[in-house]
């Protein structure tokens, strides 16, 4: 391993020192000459009729540069769904156009209208106040079950029903798994909801559009996570700006969480008020316009039905969702119900049968889009909390059914019943190993010192799997996505020897600027220090699909890893030629190439730099240079999985939970950077235990949004966890990319909540609350002391 | 209005509006970005610098009621010579941060904590942090950051 961190070191992340020191360049730090602001007017109404937006005083306002409405973007086209989701019927999904800018109706609560653009920002603010919108308010469709049965309030005046979709996976199996439930010893039945998040990445949305009218060309700085896809959608679908005539370019982004996958209307919006007005034109959210309008994530209803014979074996599950999708389809709303959560029921588990039916529902509520985990958190929190009520119920030891029941390591690749091939795990060992890291055999001593204190303790599991590295392009090809997802990389040695690396993948506090460069190192015996990664910016970088999905390492540094290996097979060409020896000859090791057998050897350094001297090169059979591209489209998605364990302790007077210890046996295949995988975990669980008992997305009956600042919506503080006790030793390697890296970045997510609730159930009913067998989530005071008086 | 005031050693000044928040002053009227701006409640903490020495939420003072004052951010906590200072080296090597958007903050509030308490239980700690959010790290490497800053021994603590 190079001196100075290569894979598996716990190296210190050199992004710190410019985050560390003021210098992080996040798109509100940047100022582009003669820019204008931008502030966007937006509906304060959940649902309603245009008649008429008059902005003639507004425009008179000091400082205004340009306003316009939805109207001026009537032409352009709209803003696309990205997987095609078949009814069970066979039918095609409802798409309704989503504009750039509301046009004719406005369908939730800061739907923008109107993008006002002035001198300042204050100027722009006080522009859009003046701005009279002539709006009839209708009533608000905000219940998904309202919604479905009163066809008489519309989200889109051309769907009666406001069903977006009514999927079944796999629809030929829904009669056996019906049948198997029918004739069942035992069936669980649970009904819960997995509420609604809104992802608060603790920087707001921001964008700067810039029109050269010098040359034609467009260029937009964006907090996303995603620059090369915001091209392409609005390159393809929404302004048709050619795609080499657009550069987009996320600079530092701070945090994303799913959020910041998208295309959003302002970004489009400040490409074009850029062009009117031939000067850059720059929004920053403010807080409370990032609750209103960015995507929102989960807001599933689920009814799960689980049969099992009287030992807990599964036989048949069955579950019947309803996807909240909002006002508009946001680009992956309609994959994150069905694709990510369906195809996941089976978890770690050989259930038999598995049949699920989602239905997608249209709301005057903010977009529901992918949020952290994204569908794997409401698959896992289904199956989890009805395997914990089976076991209640027959009264069966949790941790010896979940072992029962899992996968076995020796039937692996293992193909579910809901349309995956897991390709690797072992199950078991990861739950052995929260056995002995949480300590959970002597959970009854700890139980009787909070006892002591007053509290009940509680104890709860989760085992589960997802599906990540989201990537293969046949696979979610089959599975209605209309892009390609793979990722890119080139490898450019320059001529004295040091990389630069300029990936597909998009680093918001994952660390790619370190891992990347130990991966370099690593492979290439060169210091990671001589290594720099460029991301976020699509004139630098041959293509991406950003990051999300855990996909960044898996996908896009496999794409690194064969530019590495063209890099290698290149420099041995040179090598041979300089010593004088067959290509086959040439042997790579430790950043020499020498011939097998004698001491001649050449230097990394020294065939980069002949690379670029190539002064008696054979050119017919060797060309100068040393850089290289990879597409890399894997086979298969990866499969992390683990084992949580929560204990908590509540208060019986109050309510109130508290984390008392949180522990995680992970399985993400080899790991780079142990530091940082750690770090990955304990966010997403705090993200998890955030949903479990604190965070909710509220809105009225009139699709008011209730919980619109940190004064309502309850982020998770410092003093809400304790330490976390994370442990990735159980690693079963991938078996089809090159790192044999499985993806860290969403588990604490998914697997943490239906170990809260669980435990706190456990508590509940140690306590001899034996008739509470369920509390939807967030697990408020309010919630676990009401469940205790009925 | 004109305003003045010091800023990391520095005296500076800018033309702004009655209405300019001291985070608005340093970010757009004198170009330090380091200070965030994540909400509009005063509840995030990221835009926490210094006013005579304690901590304040730039985002809930206006510029011209801290006229004359000293003010330190984040761009002055390195040491002279541009190295990180003692906590911006504790969060570097506790991997204390992610995305980085809160951690201007963090430090901030983190160097006011010292200040007052050279030596805080891991209790403290978090009790203190309450005022700033962070949505990466689940708190924990922040934690530990902040008392490896203030010399505790932080080896004998759950996994990093």
């Amino acid at each position: 391993m190079p001196k100075d961190g290569g894979i598996g070191a716990s190296t210190v992340r050199r992004e710190d020192i410019r985050f560390l020191t003021g210098k992080g360049r996040y798109t509100a730090d940047i100022n582009l000459r003669g820019q204008g602001y931008a502030c966007f007017a937006r509906s304060e109404v959940a649902n309603g009729r245009i008649n008429g937006i008059d902005t003639a005083a507004a425009r008179a306002m000091p400082g205004v540069l340009t306003i316009m409405t939805g109207e001026d973007f009537v032409a352009m086209g709209g803003n696309p769904a990205g997987w095609f989701i078949p009814n069970r019927d066979g039918t095609p999904m409802k798409e309704p156009k989503r504009p750039v800018l509301a046009h004719g109706k406005v369908r939730h609560v800061g739907d923008a209208y109107a993008i006002v653009v002035a001198e300042t920002l204050e100027q722009a603010r006080d522009a859009a106040a003046a701005i009279e919108a002539d709006i009839t308010e209708l009533p608000a469709v905000v219940n998904m079950a309202q919604a479905v049965a009163n066809s008489a309030n519309r989200v889109h005046d051309e769907i009666a029903d406001n069903v977006c979709f009514d999927w079944g996976w796999i629809e030929d199996n829904r009669a056996a798994v019906d049948a198997a439930i029918k004739a069942a010893p035992h069936v669980t039945t649970l009904e819960l909801v997995n509420n609604r998040l809104i992802p608060n990445a603790m920087e707001p949305r921001a964008s700067i559009g810039d029109f050269d009218s010098g040359t034609g060309d467009y260029r937009l700085h964006t907090t996303s996570q995603n620059p090369h896809l915001t091209r392409l959608l609005i390159s393809a679908f929404v302004m048709a700006i050619p795609e080499n005539k657009l550069t987009v370019i996320a600079p530092d982004v701070g945090g994303g969480f799913g959020s910041k996958i998208y295309h959003y209307g302002e970004e489009a919006a400040v490409l074009a008020a850029s062009k009117a007005i031939n000067r850059p034109v720059k929004w920053v959210a403010d807080r409370s316009e990032s609750f209103l309008s960015d995507a929102h994530g989960r807001d599933h209803v689920t009814k799960i039905e689980l049969a099992t014979d009287l030992k807990g074996n599964f036989l048949a599950l069955r579950t019947e969702t309803m996807a909240n999708v909002g006002a508009y389809l946001s680009n992956f709303a309609t994959a994150t119900p069905t694709f990510l959560h369906g195809t996941l029921m089976a978890g770690p588990y050989k259930t038999p049968l598995v049949y699920v039916n989602v239905k997608a529902v249209f709301t005057n509520t903010a977009p529901v889009d992918a949020y952290r985990g994204a569908g794997r958190p409401e698959a896992t929190y289904s199956i989890e909390r009805v395997v914990d009520k089976m076991c209640r119920e027959l009264n069966l030891d949790p941790i010896a059914v979940r072992r029962a029941n899992f996968i076995a390591p020796e039937q692996f690749p293992y193909t579910t019943p809901v349309g995956l091939v897991y390709d690797t795990g072992n199950y078991g060992a990861t739950l052995d190993k929260l056995v002995q890291i949480g300590k959970l055999g002597s959970f009854d001593a700890r139980a009787k010192e909070s006892a002591a204190k007053g509290k009940l303790r509680g104890l709860g599991l989760s085992t589960w799997v997802e599906a990540c590295g989201i990537a293969p392009s046949n696979l979610v090809g089959a599975l209605g996505a209309r892009v390609g997802l793979f990722d890119a990389a080139t490898v450019r040695v320059n001529a004295t020897g040091n990389i630069s690396v300029m990936t597909g993948a998009h680093s918001h506090g994952q660390g790619h600027e370190t891992v990347f460069a130990q991966l370099v190192a690593e492979q290439l015996g060169v210091p990671a220090s001589t290594v720099d990664i460029v991301h976020g910016d699509t004139s630098k970088i041959p293509f991406g699909m950003g990051s999300y999905g855990s996909r960044s390492l898996v996908v896009a540094g496999s794409a690194i890893v064969k530019s590495l290996d063209k890099i290698v097979a290149k420099g041995k060409k040179i090598a041979a030629h300089m010593l004088e020896a067959a290509e086959g000859e040439i042997q790579f090791a430790d950043g020499n190439f020498s011939v097998s057998g004698t001491n001649r050897s050449k230097t990394f350094g020294e065939i980069a730099f002949s690379a670029y001297v190539p002064h008696n090169y054979p050119l017919a059979t060797l060309e100068p240079g040393l850089e290289e591209t990879s597409f890399y489209d894997p086979g298969n998605f990866t499969y992390p999985a683990g084992a949580y364990a929560c204990e908590v302790e509540l208060d019986p007077e109050t309510g109130r939970v508290e984390i008392a210890s949180f522990a995680c046996a992970d399985d993400f295949g080899n790991v780079m950077n142990p530091m940082i995988v750690n770090g990955q975990v304990h966010g997403g669980v705090a993200q998890g235990i955030g949903q479990a008992l604190l965070e909710a997305a509220a809105y009225d009956e009139n699709g008011q949004l209730l919980t619109g600042s940190y004064m309502d919506y309850t982020m998770p503080r410092a003093d809400d966890f304790p330490m976390f006790n994370v442990d990735h030793s159980c690693n079963t390697p991938c078996t089809h990319n090159p790192l044999g890296a499985k993806g860290c970045g969403e588990a604490g997510t998914i697997g943490s909540p239906p170990a809260v609730v669980n435990a706190v159930i456990d508590a509940l009913h140690r306590a001899g609350h034996t008739h509470i067998t369920h509390i939807d989530m967030p697990l408020t005071p309010a919630r676990v002391w009401a469940a205790m008086q009925a | 209005m004109k305003v003045s005031m010091t800023v990391n050693g520095k005296s500076v000044s800018a033309e702004v509006e009655g209405r300019t928040l001291l985070s608005s002053f340093l970010r757009e009227g004198i170009g330090l970005t380091g200070t965030h701006v994540g909400c509009d409640t005063s509840q995030c903490g990221a835009c926490v610098v210094h006013v005579d020495g304690l901590p304040v939420k730039s985002c809930s003072v206006f510029a011209h009621d801290v006229a004359g004052a000293a003010v330190r951010t984040i761009e002055g906590m390195a040491n002279a010579d541009g190295t990180l200072g003692t906590i911006q080296q504790a969060f570097q090597d506790h991997h204390g941060l992610q995305c980085g958007f809160c951690t201007p903050g963090m430090v901030m509030s983190t160097a006011a904590l010292l200040a007052e308490n050279p030596k805080p239980s891991e209790a403290e700690v978090r009790h203190y942090l309450n005022g700033n959010i962070c949505r990466c790290t689940g708190y924990h490497n922040i934690v530990k950051a902040v008392l490896a800053a203030s010399g505790q021994a932080t080896a004998s603590m759950a996994a990093e």
